[in-house]
This record gives structure tokens, sequence and C-alpha cells, in this order.
């Protein structure tokens, strides 16, 4: 119960700060607009290519979107983290009695709900103009989940990167090197059985490539069940194992100071 | 009772940096308790230790009777907190800053939002409580940390250097409301500084912290009391040598004498008679006198008296050590 009233506090005053930047705002709402109508613009001959089996290239690629869109915003969360540190609101907190867990699943909540939106707009746009979610809602609502079950991941394991090396610049090499070649060794852009082999193989153990499954057949005609099962449920293993990497990683801050 | 209880407390940073090398300290309730000492004294590890937010490598801190470390959940609820840098959240504003640190004191609804009225009240924020924290001036932002401090009604406050980087008047504001809640509400205060008159006026106890030591323990009045006599200061045209000590020996009536580049100083049961002696003395060994002051004691000359070197001094090393 205090867990989520203070993950409740922490969430609030994350999102009321992005409210207040309206550039930030407009950012996040165009982006999507810009990522989905580019790639499909850049990508749209890969529908001609033999073997290729999804509709249209934009009904293909929708799901992709999704899931870059949330692992790229989810990758700088920790940068408030280290604003927080920076200052000394961080330190303030933590010599309160909130519960620890909230401050790393409060931020995590604030980007969920970004990359929700984001996705919501994505989706919508590639409905605009004329792709088809055959499993209607359901299977829109499982990508949106997905993805913001993806982001979680990030977010958490941007916050403990930041936690533990409190460097702005080390934060932003970190995310720039791992999340570009995530994108690129998983079925984000090209379906799956048109990889080269040695990058269908690293995508098994890719949660991007989880993530980009999952949605992808939620969002499709004939939905498999037992794999976006399988795939949500590792996804959930490692937001559990992240979140706890985050929260720990502010003992070892208290230790070093 | 005492409030605070802290005994043989040590850490080193990583690299070997020692921050605290055996600190121990008794606090007793209701006082206004000072920490004074130049920056790198180890002041704000000695606070970051006993407010939970760092771990000492050994030794024993107790705040309210409860171990900060066995018990450090109990010891959040009863303390306050206001750090050396700002603890407030600039993107909200100084209501929304206050709302968030009562929920997680776990204080709602209708007492919620008497106290954070009242604190604002009496910070003097209330005309400014629906504005953004960041657009507020530098002593603003300083009481917006001290009421989030008092939204629990702390049994015992810390205070950080609360008064560095304001101005005179944002000082001295400050200064009365310190006193105010030691005075009206009983409060526990332990205040760290680095200026000597802040401790003066507010400390009913201190202690005189160095190179993680504690160098002089007494009240202000005790402390500044030991020092019989006048402080006498001279200061030289050009920068002394070894004849400037000597030649001072030979005066009587003069002790503790310190040599800093230009400026000497010394302590004498008489300044006024000894000046003329003194001068006499330089003078006869070639240095030539720019200025001679005589002062009564202040904890400046405790300082240097315990720590062996001035306060500036003592600034101007650490400055050196971080570089």
């Amino acid at each position: 119960m205090i867990a989520l009233q203070h993950t409740r506090q922490v969430a609030l005053r994350y999102i009321r700060a992005l409210l207040r930047q309206p550039a930030w705002v407009g950012i996040s709402l165009v982006q999507p607009v810009i990522w989905l109508l580019l790639f499909g613009a850049l990508f749209k001959r890969t529908a001609d290519i033999p073997g290729f089996t999804g509709g249209s290239y934009i009904e293909f690629l929708t799901p992709g979107v999704v899931v870059m869109l949330a692992v790229s915003s989810a990758g700088w969360v920790g940068m408030g983290f280290i604003e927080d540190i920076n200052r000394g609101t961080m330190d303030r907190l933590l010599v309160s009695p909130i519960w620890r867990g909230a401050l790393n699943l409060g931020s995590v909540a604030q980007s969920v709900l970004s990359i929700a939106v984001q996705s919501a707009i994505v989706i919508g746009l590639s409905l605009a103009v004329g792709a088809h979610f055959h499993d209607g809602l359901a299977g829109v609502a499982v990508l949106i989940a997905v993805a913001g079950l993806l982001g979680a991941v990030f977010a958490s394991l941007s916050n403990g990167v930041a936690v533990l090396t409190r460097q702005r610049e080390t934060l932003i090499g970190i995310v720039t090197m791992v999340t570009l070649p995530l994108t690129f060794l998983s079925s984000a852009l090209m379906q799956q059985s048109l990889l080269p082999d040695w990058i269908r193989w690293i995508a098994k153990f890719n949660p991007v490539n989880w993530a980009t499954e999952a949605g992808r057949s939620a969002a499709s005609p004939n939905a498999d069940w037992g794999l976006i099962a399988t795939r949500t449920g590792l996804l959930a293993l490692l937001l559990l194992a992240s979140a706890a990497f985050a929260t720990r990683a502010f003992n070892a801050y208290q230790r070093s100071i | 009772m005492k409030a605070i209880e802290a005994s043989n407390l040590s850490k080193t940073y990583p690299g070997g940096v020692p921050a605290l090398d055996g600190l121990s300290l008794e606090v007793e309730a209701g006082t206004i308790f000072g920490l004074l000492g130049p920056n790198g004294a180890g002041k704000s590890t000695a606070v970051k230790i006993l407010t939970t937010l760092a771990r000492a490598d050994s030794g024993e801190a107790r705040v309210t009777g409860l171990d900060v470390v066995r018990d450090a959940d109990r010891v959040r609820r009863s303390i306050g907190v206001v750090g050396q840098k700002p603890g407030l959240d600039p993107e909200a504003t100084g209501s929304e800053n206050l709302e968030m640190q009562a929920e997680l004191y776990g204080i709602r609804g209708a007492v919620r939002r008497e106290r954070v009225e009242q604190l604002l009240d009496r910070l003097g924020l209330a005309d400014a409580a629906g504005r953004l924290a960041k657009t507020y001036s530098g002593g603003m932002q300083r009481r917006l940390d001290v009421a989030l401090g008092l939204i629990h009604r702390p049994n015992v406050l810390f205070l950080d250097e609360p008064t560095t980087g304001l101005d005179p008047e944002a000082r001295g504001e400050l200064w009365r409301e310190i006193e105010r809640l030691a005075r009206d509400e009983e409060m526990t205060i332990l205040l760290t500084t680095q200026y000597l008159e802040e401790a003066d006026r507010l400390a009913s106890e201190l202690v005189i912290v160095d190179r993680g030591r504690i160098v002089a323990h007494g009240s202000p009045d005790e402390l500044k009391s030991e020092l019989r006599g006048d402080t006498v200061q001279v200061e030289l045209v050009e920068s002394a040598n070894g004849d400037a000590a000597a030649a001072v020996s030979q005066v009587a009536g003069v002790s503790e004498l310190s040599v800093d580049g230009q400026l000497l100083r010394a302590r004498a049961a008489n300044g006024a008679a000894a000046i003329p002696s003194l001068i006499t003395a330089l003078e006869r060994s070639g240095l030539q006198v720019a200025s001679a002051t005589i002062a009564r004691p202040s904890l400046d000359d405790v300082y240097l008296r315990h720590a062996g070197r001035s306060f500036q001094q003592a600034d101007t090393d650490t400055k050196e050590v971080a570089a």
C-alpha cells in the first residue's frame, strides 16, 4: 500500500515536470510520426522481396516502430536520476522514509505512460494510412502492453546505470551504444525469416526481439498466443531483475558518499 | 536526554581520502549544537552518517536513541534534514514540493493541507506557493528546503551549512527562524557551518572539527575564554622570514606566535602594552611594519589555537588538495 502510494508520488512528480516542457511534449508527439513515415517510405519495397509474407510494409513495420520508440525513449530515463543526484533532490528523498523501490518504479511509470501515448499515435497513424490490425482492440492493447514492458526494462537499466555512474556522458555513451544495435539485431524492421542466420540466432536472446515478436504476432491475423505468452513472460522476468538492479544501485551509491 | 550520540565515527573515501577520523559527540535534546570547521573538515560526512544517508566504516551513532544503521527507517521518521545542496524539485511549485514530501511521511488530507499552508506562511513563501521553485531567489529556495525538512515536525533537525551562499539579509532571516525552532518547538538542531559568527550566534555548544577530528569542544564563551588576553596582529611590508619569529620571541608577554607570509599573529596578556615593544623589536631586525591591530579573542583564534592554522589557511589548503 505504502509502496504504491510512494510510487504514485514519484511518478506524478516526473509526469508533471515533463508536461511543463512544451518542447518535449511536442517532440515526443511528432517523433513517432516521423519514424513511421520515414521508415515506411524508405523500406516500402521490402514487401516485394520474395518470401515476405506480411501484408503491406506499413502493417508489418508498425509493431517494429512501436518497439523501437519504447527502447529509445526509455533509454534516456536515467538522465532524470542524474539530475536529481547532482542536485540534492535524491539525497533528500533517500533520508525520507520513502520505499526505495518507488524511486525507480515511479520513474518507470512515467516512461511507460509516455510510451503508451507514443504507441497509440503510431498505431492511429498507421490505421489512417490504411493498415489493418485483425484482432482489433485486443491485439493493439497487447502490442502497447508489450512495448510498455520492454520500456520498463530499459528505463530500469538506465536508472541503475545512472545511479552507479552519475555521469551524463557515460549514460549517453551507453544508451547510444546499446539501443541501435539491439534494434538492428531484431526483426523490428525486417521479417525474421529474411534475416541472416547469425542475426536470427542472436535475436533469440535479444529482449527487443522478444517484444517485437510478441507485439507483431498480437497484431497479426493469426496471433500465436503461446509465443506471446513466453515472450511476455521472459520480459516480465527481465523487468524483475532490472528493477531490482536499479533499486539496489542506491546501496552502492550510499556506500560511495 | 541525549538526542544525538556518536562514538568514534571513521570514514575513508575510495582513493584513501580520510573524511572522518574517530569523531565522537553528544548533543543534548532541545539545544542547538554547532559543528564548526573549514571546507573538507568532515562536517558534511558526519551529517550524512547521522542522517542515514552514508555509512561509517567504523564507529556507532544513535539519533533519538535509535541506531542509524539498524533502525534507519525509524531514525528517518524522527529527523528533518536540510542538506548542503538544494533538495527541492525545481520543476515543481512550492506547494507541490511540500505536498509530495508530506505524502512520503504519511501526512495526508486536511492535516497535509494545514501543515503546507502553515509552513509556507511561516517561511514567507505564501505568495510564491504557486510558482515553480526554479524561479525562486537563493534565499527563498533555502527557506523551501528548510520547510521540506520540517513538514513532519521532526524531533531533530540537521542543517548542513544552511546559510552558505546567502546574502546577509537572507542569512539573518534564516538565523531568526532557526532560533525560533529551538526556542518555541524545542527541537534539537545540529548545524554545520564554516562561519564563525554563525556558530557564535546560534550554537549553545559547539565542536571545532579539523581533518575529521574534533579539536575543541565547549560553549562559544568557554572556548573564547580559554584564550586569555588579546590577539595581536601585525602586517609587515614584506614577507617575514625567520628573523621575525626570533625578534618577537624576545618581547615579554607575547606568546603563541604564528607567521603566515606578511602576517604575524600572537597572543598578549595586554595587547596595547605589547604593541610598541613588538614594533620596536621587528624594526630593529629590519622588518617594516605596515599595520598593527589588537582584537578580543574570536572563534577564529580558538580555531587557530586548536587546529594550528587559521581558518582561511585551512580553507586554502583544502582547495589546493582538491585541485
